[in-house]
């Protein structure tokens, strides 16, 4: 038999993995598909259909208004907003600052401070959380947005990021601006952030990416309803969709909180997936 | 600190160093370094290194009655491993790493291998596999809390059609903690896929068609060539794989809560409940240090692997 049809037999196998391939791809592409479906499909109380994957050809709003009603999701948007921008513009100055140094500055300690740097990237602040909110607590931050914000101003993965990009970057373009009269700060703002352009999108993407995506530091350092983030109030609904069964409102929260990342990502899919690479740890 | 930093001279005799030291001295001086690291270091002291100390120490202060500090000793580890909730933690977030860890990135790289020619059926499934990267740790736990919802839930609606039913994969205690494990997986195994693509993109195809010429198979080749010149992009996601495994526990927080009975208490959420639940942070910071302790050992294990692993580029 395998002697007879060698072309089949050795076709067989790839048309295997397609068919592997194609079952997990739909596994892995089920609960996102559940999740539009349910968000605009109507189901009658009691029902026994929440799971069914076929689309309603009647699509309607409902669960939407329904979420906007039960939560407050414009303050959630505005403060997931502010931490993530604000987190992110005291990262890009303090990791270009940083990064320069390292890249081109040669001083006493250097690789010592380097490796205290490293050590960052593994004791994230998540594992952090208890002394962390003490600190907190102690700077008049608790309950805050900034108190939300601060333990991430410094990075020492965007400083590695940073120092990778200068290092990139020739020093004859620095030498230039500086014959030309420029000074030490219009050098870097003019001349080097420009060219490192890059290496500051990369780590924008992926910063704004994990705090938008944070949960277990806004919900340890903040109390009152008014400084909840998205991914916090989005908990509520749980709670409340298991007692009340109602899961296209779940499917439309949670659409509502992953969304804009979602379609931010379909459109620029080269640059989040270059910017993951580039990076490495989140 | 300052003042070593404001001293320190420029090092290296070698006359390359000295030429290019003396073309960048004008405007670059060590004084300058330490005003270009000072915004950093402060933040990673207020936020890092303090915290850390400060764990120690409150792990090691002893409270007496009205939470007024009474002396020094270990009596929050006594407390601490006299809890068997730690100790089912710690064996809990031991499953939960092997579980998630190898599968994930045993399924990573079989995905990679087999979409890594640039097709466009290959990087429509690419991208499916990629989405729940994107997505928030806690909108998956969302949307795992119907998939998994015994009856009506889409896991088991789809499995009584084949005659399996009635699993209530988060309300038992046997199977809590592998649903929390399928889970993860299906987050994070794009992640770990995206790196092995790359991985895989630096091994010369030559080394492939030299191989196929000489007789070896498609296994063989993987086997002998594919997986030896990975091993650094995986020596790498594995580190990233096991922080992951210490440090994210929002699913677990939000779909369990650490129950039913423990079954899915990991050790960050036995930090979590200590400290924000029950108020007890003296074992809340002794079970820190304990993580601390772990992830340090981790990463100076692993120095040379997160500092190759900085060097990824597209």
């Amino acid at each position: 038999m395998r002697i007879a049809f060698p072309p089949t037999s050795r076709r067989a196998l790839p048309l295997l993995a397609v068919a592997c391939l194609c079952g997990l791809a739909l596994v892995w592409s089920t609960p996102l598909w559940w999740m539009l479906v349910a968000c605009v499909r109507t189901i009658p109380y009691g029902s026994t259909q929440a799971a069914s994957l076929v689309p309603d050809l009647h699509p309607t709003a409902e669960h939407f208004v329904d979420a906007f009603a039960q939560g407050d999701f414009a303050r959630w948007y505005l403060n997931t907003l502010i931490v993530t921008l604000g987190i992110l513009m005291v990262q890009l100055v303090t990791i270009t600052l940083a990064g320069y140094a390292f890249a081109r500055m040669e001083f006493r300690g250097r690789n010592l401070l380097f490796y205290l740097f490293l050590l960052q990237l593994t004791l994230a602040p998540p594992i952090l959380i208890v002394p962390n909110t003490l600190m907190i607590v102690r700077l008049g931050l608790y309950d805050s947005l900034p108190g939300v914000m601060a333990p991430y101003f410094a990075s020492a993965f965007g400083v590695f990021l940073m120092r990778q990009t200068f290092k990139t970057i020739p020093r004859d373009f620095e030498e230039a601006a500086i014959l030309d009269g420029a000074n030490f700060a219009q050098m870097i703002r003019l001349v080097l952030v420009p060219l490192a352009r890059p290496g500051l999108i990369a780590f924008s993407i992926v910063s704004l990416t994990s705090h938008w995506n944070e949960f277990l530091w806004p919900l340890m350092v903040t109390d009152s309803p008014d400084k909840m983030v998205l991914t916090v109030g989005l908990t509520s609904f749980v709670r409340s969709a298991e007692q009340a069964a109602d899961w296209g409102l779940v499917a439309a929260a949670t659409l509502l909180v992953a969304g804009p990342l979602l379609i931010a990502f379909a459109l620029f899919q080269r640059q989040f997936v270059n910017s993951f690479l580039f990076t490495g740890i989140k | 600190m300052a003042q070593a930093l404001a001293d320190a001279a420029i090092v290296g005799p070698r006359p390359e160093r000295l030429i290019e030291a003396r073309r960048t001295r004008g405007f670059v001086s060590a004084h300058a370094a330490f005003w270009l690291l000072a915004p950093s270091l402060f933040l990673l002291f207020l936020f890092t290194y303090v915290p850390i100390l400060e764990a120690l120490m409150q792990a090691v202060s002893l409270e007496g009655f009205g939470g007024k500090f009474s002396g020094y000793g270990f009596g929050n580890f006594q407390r601490l491993f006299a809890d068997a909730s730690f100790w089912k933690a710690l064996s809990n977030n031991l499953v939960y790493g092997l579980g998630t860890v190898a599968p994930s990135i045993a399924l990573a790289v079989l995905i990679a291998v087999a979409l890594q020619d640039a097709t466009r059926l290959n990087a429509f499934l690419r991208t499916v596999i990629v989405f729940p990267v994107v997505l928030p740790l806690v909108a998956v736990a969302t949307l795992f809390a119907f998939v998994l919802m015994p009856g009506v839930g889409l896991l088991d609606y789809h499995l009584a059609k084949l005659g399996i039913s009635g699993t209530n994969w988060l309300g038992n205690p046997d199977t809590a903690l592998y649903a929390i494990i399928g889970l993860s997986i299906w987050k994070n195994a794009g992640y770990y896929m995206l790196f092995v693509l790359a991985g895989l993109q630096g091994i010369a195809p030559e080394l492939h068609e030299a191989a196929k010429l000489d007789g070896a198979g498609a296994f063989t080749r993987f086997l002998r060539i594919t997986l030896p010149l990975l091993k650094p992009t995986l020596a790498f996601i594995l580190v990233i794989a096991m922080i992951n495994v210490v440090t994210q526990i929002d699913h677990v927080i939000v779909l369990t809560g650490g129950g039913p009975s423990d079954s899915t208490n990991i050790l960050l959420n036995y930090i979590f409940q200590a400290a924000h639940q029950q108020g007890d942070s003296g074992r809340a910071a002794a079970a820190t240090v304990i993580s601390v302790a772990a992830l340090l050992s981790l990463s100076v294990a692993s120095l040379k692997t997160l500092e190759r692993g900085m060097h990824y580029e597209s």
